[in-house]
């Protein structure tokens, strides 16, 4: 029988059928970081049970570190020192991979895996963490879960998985000058809706995404999550496999014809149904711009915040009069000319090497206003390393932004960098909810190139007016 | 019958559609390694202004309302982050059960993994039971979980929950002792995995090892 790719990954993962909705699925890796595992290795200890698969487990310190521009990290906060500290006792105690505070590779956990070359074709990634989705990028399934599943994967190194429903998005059409996989992205949760694809696994077809760089394809199944839904694939092509290929030396090394053979087949059979089909046209992009406090909140930069009353129905009319009430917006103001007074780029959804390529390409021999805050904070301590043998991280110093440390940082808000009570952010980040970036804070998120141009301008600017035909 | 078969108390309403887990537990209360104090940190921004004094305004704080043991949402509850947190803090404030239209995936296992109740029913139904719940008089609802029914003032509606998550809730399970006794059953899947694909063996420790024998990174993105 056809299948799609999203059935072929989980017959692949399936140990047992455990009744008509759930599996008990494998997990070839499970990634964790110091806030959403403590309770569960407290609990493994609890039950006096070991961890099943040591060496299928990697941890990362990414949410609570600070990240001042200093070589060497301490964190201040003792609750989060601790966090940090427990992490590495509990890894040493059952011998799990960790990348620590001051580990040169360190940085956010989805930034990490990929370009270290642990994520790969065809396997399941478990993470307690939403974001897991990034991984379809790769062919891969990857999704977020809680701190329970994080201690059943730990003994278990299997889920209890409630099967997902089959969602195709396909999208053809060439992206225009200005716009990124992150407008498109947003473009489609703007369509349809932050619940648009819950209970689905979401494959993404058609040439515009094909043409999209395994970094923009990360950025999109990443933030896939904030449409609901239970993963994004895309299935590997001749990008992904080089991609992998050049950071996996062991595969092409051992098992080059059969890992190519495998990833072969992972695609959805060309009679495979869908349970829902949206297609869009990449044509249609133009730079996006959260206005309210839901990531599908949003409408072209040269567009208007929309009237409440405009809504379709009540639900949505007072959760669009709360968003207004909270962002400080009417209906009817323009998206462009909002100023701003921080900017940050980072986060697991807009902080790898092609977005910072992107923002020096913008700002470079410009200034960052007077009136803005502008902070980048790199995906990982390699991206940081790379931005600054390219010559990135001079031409942003240069223009005026603060050069952190890898980390979440202000993507949640959990370590020392956060919004002030009304400071208005432009953000690269992945969510846009009340208090996500700090309580009282006003979150507009966009892609690397609007935030780049915000910068500059101290307002939301439309980037292809400041001639950034190279985006 | 025994207690768990029916959630009966006070219900308070928040309507509001996409209500996330940084809404329900903010940032400041994820940075223990424990379960504890997340009562506290529950709602946190809804039920205290700046200066963190009691909103009295927000219906968890009204007398009427204090002491809810359902919450009856808009759709879309417990949306974003992955933090089981939040289903803590809300067992530890005294919540036994949520009632929504639909709620954000992750929260959704979170919530069966630990016995707090999630009841699906159509949105038109939810109003009317929001409509009920928001006058104190008429704010008692009760969930049978032998009948698959809620009964508020004016509404009895039934719903329906996976065989998995009844019995999860009636009984529950120690999700990681049953597994366990399949071990001989993950033992031989992963032994057939990793000879069809030996390159997802061990792929952080055969990683870390290579990182540790060799200096350079491939480069990042394309070039």
């Amino acid at each position: 029988m056809a299948q799609t790719l999203y059935q072929k990954l989980v017959q692949s993962h399936t140990v047992a059928r455990l009744d008509e909705q759930n599996v008990l699925l494998y997990a070839d890796l499970h990634i964790m970081n110091e806030y959403t595992s403590p309770q569960a290795f407290a609990g493994l200890r609890e039950a006096g049970r070991p961890v099943l698969v040591p060496g299928q487990q990697v941890s990362v310190v990414d949410h609570i570190i600070p990240t001042h521009p200093v070589s060497f990290r301490t964190i201040q906060d003792p609750s989060s020192a601790l966090q940090a500290s427990n992490l590495a006792k509990n890894c040493k105690e059952h011998g799990i991979v960790l990348f620590d505070t001051n580990d040169a590779l360190q940085g956010i956990e989805h930034v990490i895996a990929p370009e270290l070359g642990m994520i790969r074709p065809g396997m399941v990634v478990l993470c307690g963490d939403s974001h897991t989705t990034t991984y379809g990028a790769f062919g891969a399934l990857g999704f977020g879960i809680g701190t329970s599943e994080v201690e059943h994967v730990l003994a278990t190194q299997t889920l209890v998985y409630r099967l997902a429903g089959d969602m195709r998005i396909r999208i053809d059409g060439v992206l225009s000058a200005g716009s990124s996989a992150k407008d498109l992205i947003m473009y489609v949760i703007s369509c349809i809706g932050a619940q648009g694809a819950r209970g689905y696994a979401v494959e993404f077809q058609g040439s515009a995404i094909a043409a999209l760089s395994m970094e923009a394809r990360m950025t999109l199944c990443n933030m896939t999550v904030e449409a609901g839904a239970r993963g994004a694939l895309i299935a590997p092509d001749e990008a992904a496999q080089q991609y992998v290929l050049a950071r996996a030396p062991d595969i092409a090394a051992h098992h080059l014809q059969a890992a190519l053979a495998d990833w072969a087949g992972l695609q959805s059979d060309a009679d495979a149904v869908f349970d829902v089909e949206h297609v869009f046209d990449a044509a249609d992009v133009a730079p996006y711009v959260t206005w309210g406090t839901s990531p599908d909140q949003a409408v072209p930069v040269t567009g208007k915040v929309p009237s409440p009353e405009t809504a379709p129905d009540a639900t949505i009319r007072a959760a669009a009069e709360q968003a207004l009430r909270y962002t400080g917006l009417h209906g009817g103001d323009a998206i462009e000319g909002i100023a701003v007074q921080r900017v940050f780029i980072g986060s697991c959804t807009n902080a790898r090497i092609e977005d910072l390529r992107v923002v020096a390409a913008i700002v470079k021999g410009r200034k960052v206003a007077a009136s803005v805050r502008a902070m980048v904070v790199p995906g990982s301590g390699a991206v940081r390393r790379q931005a600054e043998r390219e010559g990135i991280a001079q031409i942003l110093i240069a223009s005026g932004f603060e050069w952190r440390q890898p980390g979440c940082s202000m993507c949640l808000a959990m370590n020392d960098d956060f919004l002030q009570p009304g400071e208005r952010c432009a953000s690269t980040t992945n969510r846009n909810f009340e208090g996500r970036q700090g309580r009282g804070g006003i979150t507009h998120l966009m892609s690397p190139a609007m935030a780049a141009a915000a910068a500059i301008t101290g307002h939301i600017t439309d980037v292809r007016t400041l001639g950034a035909t190279h985006v | 019958m025994s207690d768990n078969t029916r959630v009966a108390g006070i219900a308070a309403a928040l309507p509001t559609p996409n209500l996330d887990t940084d809404q329900i537990m903010p940032k400041q209360f994820l940075r223990g390694i424990d379960k504890a104090g997340l009562d506290r940190g529950l709602l946190y921004d809804l039920r205290y202004d700046a200066d963190q004094q009691l909103r009295p305004d927000f219906v968890l704080n009204q007398p009427a309302y204090r002491d809810a043991a359902i919450i009856v949402a808009g759709s879309n509850f417990g949306c974003g982050s992955s933090r089981e947190h939040a289903v803590w803090g809300l067992q530890q404030f005294g919540i036994r059960a949520v009632i929504a239209p639909s709620f954000g995936e992750i929260f959704y296992s979170n919530a069966m993994n630990n016995r707090l109740l999630l009841v699906m029913l159509p949105e038109a139904e939810v109003q009317r039971i929001t409509a009920d719940v928001a006058g104190p008089q008429t704010s008692r609802l009760e969930i049978d979980l032998h009948t698959m029914t809620v009964k508020s003032h004016s509404v009895q509606a039934s719903f329906a929950l996976s065989p998995r998550h009844h019995r999860m809730f009636l009984e529950g399970l120690d999700m990681i002792g049953a597994t366990l006794s399949q071990q001989e059953q993950i033992a031989a899947f992963q032994q057939q995995h990793w000879q069809q694909r030996p390159w997802l063996h061990n792929i952080a420790h055969t990683v870390r090892a290579r990182i540790n024998t060799t200096t350079a990174m491939p480069p990042l993105g394309n070039s």
